[in-house]
């Protein structure tokens, strides 16, 4: 094949230098001595990092992200694999609708998914608990799960099925020995994008947390719209850090390529 | 699993919370914008379409929708413009280089918006590092206003779009026959002659369903230009998130975001039709 | 000095070597093929004629011109590829079109051509098709139209026919053949089936490993294969292991195991391996005797049906020997009977020793 030549090797490294400069900017101005934001930094410090263990609001929003995003990621999965399953290999009445539902929340702008839950959950006293931000979070991340899973389970050779069953498996050892292990990793990586955009989220969550349950990017959010001193530098930061480890972990499991451009890309 | 309604039995459990989660609080914020709201009142249940004319009627409104779709627009024409090329020359790279600059392209989606808006910030303010710099070599003597401004969203969103406009083009790509390249080089073609009539035609698609998806999520971003706009610059989605947060009247706010939903599935529909008339000979 | 000049052509892919040392001349109008199974270096081999692929070491020169140095676009090299790599967004008419558009060939002249290019290949109907609207066979002729429009100077077809099922690639053979004769094109041919390239090509140029092993005419490559891999490569052959006796005048006898037969001069690099050489008998070479009166003897283990002749396997103390025999009534022989076998001495082949491939 031909290859780049150099106005190609120029274009792809200012494309770099522009995809990269606000992160780097960012890591830059967290390791800066000083009270206010510089870039470059004057000296190295890790005066900002000290003080974000001084700031238990930052380190509890930290953890309830956490928990969150494991919680709806779980609750998707649960109920996005069974509907992946018969939406990936049955024709049946309805099964575009069930598709086309269960993508909506990709097509619906987020801030009207906002209001939408703030809505119904005010109604029913359930604004800013935990379950109530878990099942809201379960709603939007359930397309990347069954895009994944659906992605899995339609390139299936369903005669290795049969030939299980021809071996005398029941309909469940099917199930667990043959046709789970299969889609495995279709589920573990949709599981992990979707515990990625649940962590990352905020437009829908600024809506329906309180101060109790306010997660990592809205608190954020909120200490960027008033002031923007290194301490959010520090917290992007190690967010940064927690999601590029995600990110080598997805690329050696799952490939980051597979995962985000959804199997096509190789 | 034998059986007709067993796929039902199996979506069952999904479908009960979308439909209880979804389209309920969908509906009900749709019945929540025919409401009224008294600054001592509160919200009222009468129902009439006074919010809707309030907001069709305002040139105040007008100008934020106008606003909003124009920075989408902007957007997804440079994502275009950019992420075109960069998908190509992705696509035309040693496999090696390949996964490292995969990596720095849509590796940045998975890192929060929040974030990444953030760097933005550092960098455009007006004592920003870009303004710094071009001082500093003495290019500029007072500094490019580009904080609060539509140009400085622009930048940001464009960044934060450009991976989903990257994906769907290299997928294209992917799509396509390496040999039809070859075959036009064979018949005497260079580099652009093929990039332009060879490569960007088969393309297309890709172009055109980023195009999309750039368009509908840039007009309803919320994070970006609540950061780098502020009160200044206000959008549609940044105008909701004050009437529910700040003036505290949702059934206005509901109007609002109901008239974003409907305008972007409008485009959405149109642009479908669209790009089905045109390809469905070719590609189908 | 001849029209196409390939010397020392190679081309290494870091530690690998793709293709190794290869020169071939090949005369204005003729019909060459590139035979070898994959990974046998004919790809690289045709992507370097291209000027897809740069040779290592080596060169290409065209009526004496360098080739090596000039881009693939300026070439003039017709090609047709295995996918055939239609463009999709365009009509068959504006496909064939487009190398006279590069050449900026005016648009009235341009349309006389593609349509005399389009009723070469029979599809002058068809030129406002789109070529998803199109079976196999068409888009391999609209490919063939589109890089014989511009009247290239060589003519390169990469596994043309590979993807058309055996009676449609019957019926293209022959009237790529009769094309390629009537332009009188330059044409190499790269295909790893070796009925295709003997029923198209005026000489065979078999590559095994990157190297260029024999270039003959399909029967001389056939009837006189220079190594143990042209033999086994081009149609069935009995393959033994022997050892020559003596030289005799006019030919020698060899060994294979205990049994005795004569055979043809040895090749000359069977002294220097101890009379080792490989004994090469074609199946349809051997013939029928009566139990006993055969330069050997053997049993009829098997026999296979396949129309217009019948396929025999043998047990005999040289192995298993295939014979192949015309279907001339019922069967000569029947499963299980023991029979004579013979061929004349002047059939059997002796090429060098090699260790089975």
């Amino acid at each position: 094949m031909t290859r780049n030549g150099p106005f190609a090797f120029l274009f792809s490294a200012l494309f770099v230098v522009f995809m990269t400069a606000p992160l780097v900017v960012v890591m830059g101005v967290s390791l800066t001595p000083e009270g206010f934001l510089e870039f470059p930094p004057s000296g190295l410090s890790l005066r900002w990092f000290r003080a974000i263990l001084e700031n238990p609001d930052f380190i509890d929003a930290a953890w309830i992200s956490l928990y969150l995003g494991i919680a709806s990621a779980s609750l998707a999965t649960v109920l996005a694999v069974p509907a992946a399953l018969a939406i990936g290999r049955r024709r049946f009445a309805g099964r575009d609708f069930l598709l086309a539902l269960f993508m909506s929340p990709l097509t619906v702008p987020t801030i009207v998914l906002g209001i939408a839950f703030l809505r119904f959950l005010s109604q029913f006293g359930l604004n800013g608990t935990f379950v109530g931000l878990t099942l809201c979070h379960a709603i939007f991340i359930t397309p990347f799960i069954l895009r994944l899973v659906l992605a899995s389970v339609t390139g299936l050779d369903r005669t290795i099925e049969k030939a299980a069953e021809s071996l005398g498996a029941s309909d469940f050892t099917v199930f667990r020995r043959v046709t789970l292990p299969m889609i495995m990793p279709g589920v573990v990586g949709g599981w992990v994008l979707a515990f990625i955009t649940s962590f990352d989220e905020l437009t829908v969550t600024v809506f329906i947390v309180n101060p109790s349950t306010t997660t990592l990017p809205v608190r954020l959010f909120a200490h960027i719209t008033q002031t923007t001193d290194p301490l959010v530098a520090s917290i992007s930061t190690v967010v940064i850090l927690f999601t590029v480890g995600l990110m080598f972990l997805i690329e050696r499991l799952y490939g980051l390529d597979r995962l985000l451009v959804g199997g096509e890309g190789r | 699993m034998p059986g007709r309604f067993a796929p039902w039995l199996m979506s069952a459990p999904a479908l009960a919370l979308f439909v209880a989660l979804l389209l309920v609080p969908l509906g009900m914020t749709f019945v929540l914008s025919f409401h009224a709201f008294g600054f001592y009142t509160g919200i009222e249940t009468t129902v009439d379409l006074a919010n809707y004319i309030d907001v069709l009627s305002d040139g105040y409104f007008h100008e934020i929708f106008a606003r909003t779709f124009g920075i989408a627009l902007v957007t997804t024409l440079l994502c275009a413009a950019i992420g075109t090329p960069e998908a190509y020359f992705l696509y035309r790279m040693r496999s090696r280089w390949r996964s490292a600059l995969l990596l720095v392209v849509i590796g940045p989606l998975l890192i929060s918006v929040v974030v990444r808006t953030l760097g933005w910030a550092i960098l455009l303010g007006n004592r920003g590092v870009i303004n710094t710099a071009l001082m500093d070599l003495e290019l500029i003597t007072r500094p490019i206003k580009m904080m609060y401004t539509t140009g400085g969203i622009v930048i940001a969103l464009v960044h934060v779009m450009i991976p989903f406009m990257v994906i769907a083009v290299w997928a294209a790509l992917h799509r396509q026959d390496p040999a039809t390249e070859q075959a036009a080089e064979s018949l005497g073609a260079g580099p652009a002659t093929i990039f332009f009539r060879v490569v960007l035609p088969q393309a297309m698609p890709g172009v055109l369903s980023g195009s999309l998806i750039v368009f509908s999520l840039s007009a309803s971003a919320f994070a970006t230009p609540a950061i780098l706009g502020g009160r200044r610059v206000k959008v549609v989605s940044t105008t909701v998130y004050d009437e529910f947060l700040n003036t505290l009247n949702w059934p206005l706010g509901a109007a609002i975001a109901m008239l974003l939903l409907v305008a972007v599935l409008l485009v959405m529909v149109s642009w479908n039709r669209l790009v089905e008339r045109r390809f469905a000979q070719v590609f189908g | 000095m001849a029209f196409l000049e390939l010397t020392g052509l190679t081309k290494r892919f870091g530690e690998v070597t793709a293709v190794e040392d290869f020169d071939l001349t090949v005369e204005r109008g003729e019909f060459v093929s590139l035979l070898g199974p994959s990974g046998c270096g004919k790809t690289t081999t045709l992507q370097m004629i291209a000027g897809f692929e740069q040779p290592t070491a080596g060169s290409i020169t065209l009526e004496g011109r360098d080739l090596v140095a000039v881009k693939a676009r300026n070439r003039g090299i017709g090609i047709v590829f295995q996918s055939y790599a239609l463009f999709p967004h365009m009509t068959v008419a504006q496909n064939v079109a487009f190398g006279l558009e590069m050449r900026k060939v005016a648009p009235a002249e341009r349309q006389r051509r593609v349509e005399q290019a389009l009723a070469l290949v029979h599809l002058e109907a068809l030129a406002g098709r789109y070529p998803r609207a199109m079976s196999g066979g068409q888009r391999q002729r609209v490919a063939l139209a589109r890089a014989l429009v511009i009247e290239p100077e060589i003519l390169l077809l990469d596994e043309p026919l590979s993807n058309l099922d055996a009676k449609l690639r019957e019926e293209m053979q022959l009237e790529l053949r009769g094309i390629q004769q009537r332009m009188g094109v330059t044409t190499i041919l790269v295909t790893h089936d070796q009925t295709e390239a003997m029923a198209l090509s005026d000489r065979v140029a078999v590559m095994h490993r990157g190297r260029l092993v024999q270039v003959a005419d399909p029967l001389q490559a056939y009837e006189n294969p220079l190594t143990d891999f042209v033999s086994s490569f081009l149609g069935k052959t009995n393959r033994l292991e022997g050892r020559v006796l003596e030289r005799q005048s006019g030919g020698c006898r060899v060994a294979v195991g205990e049994t005795t037969f004569e055979a043809p001069p040895p090749p000359d690099e069977a002294a220097a391996g101890g009379g080792r050489v490989i004994v090469s008998i074609r199946p349809e070479k051997v013939e029928f005797r009566p139990a006993g009166a055969g330069l050997v003897e053997g049993r009829a283990a098997a026999r296979i049906f396949l129309g217009d002749h019948w396929l025999y396997q043998v047990e005999t103390p040289l192995g298993v020997l295939l014979v192949i025999r015309q279907n001339a009534g019922p069967a000569e022989v029947e499963t299980g009977g023991s029979v004579g076998l013979a061929w004349d001495p002047a059939q059997v082949r002796l090429l060098p020793y090699e260790a089975q491939a």
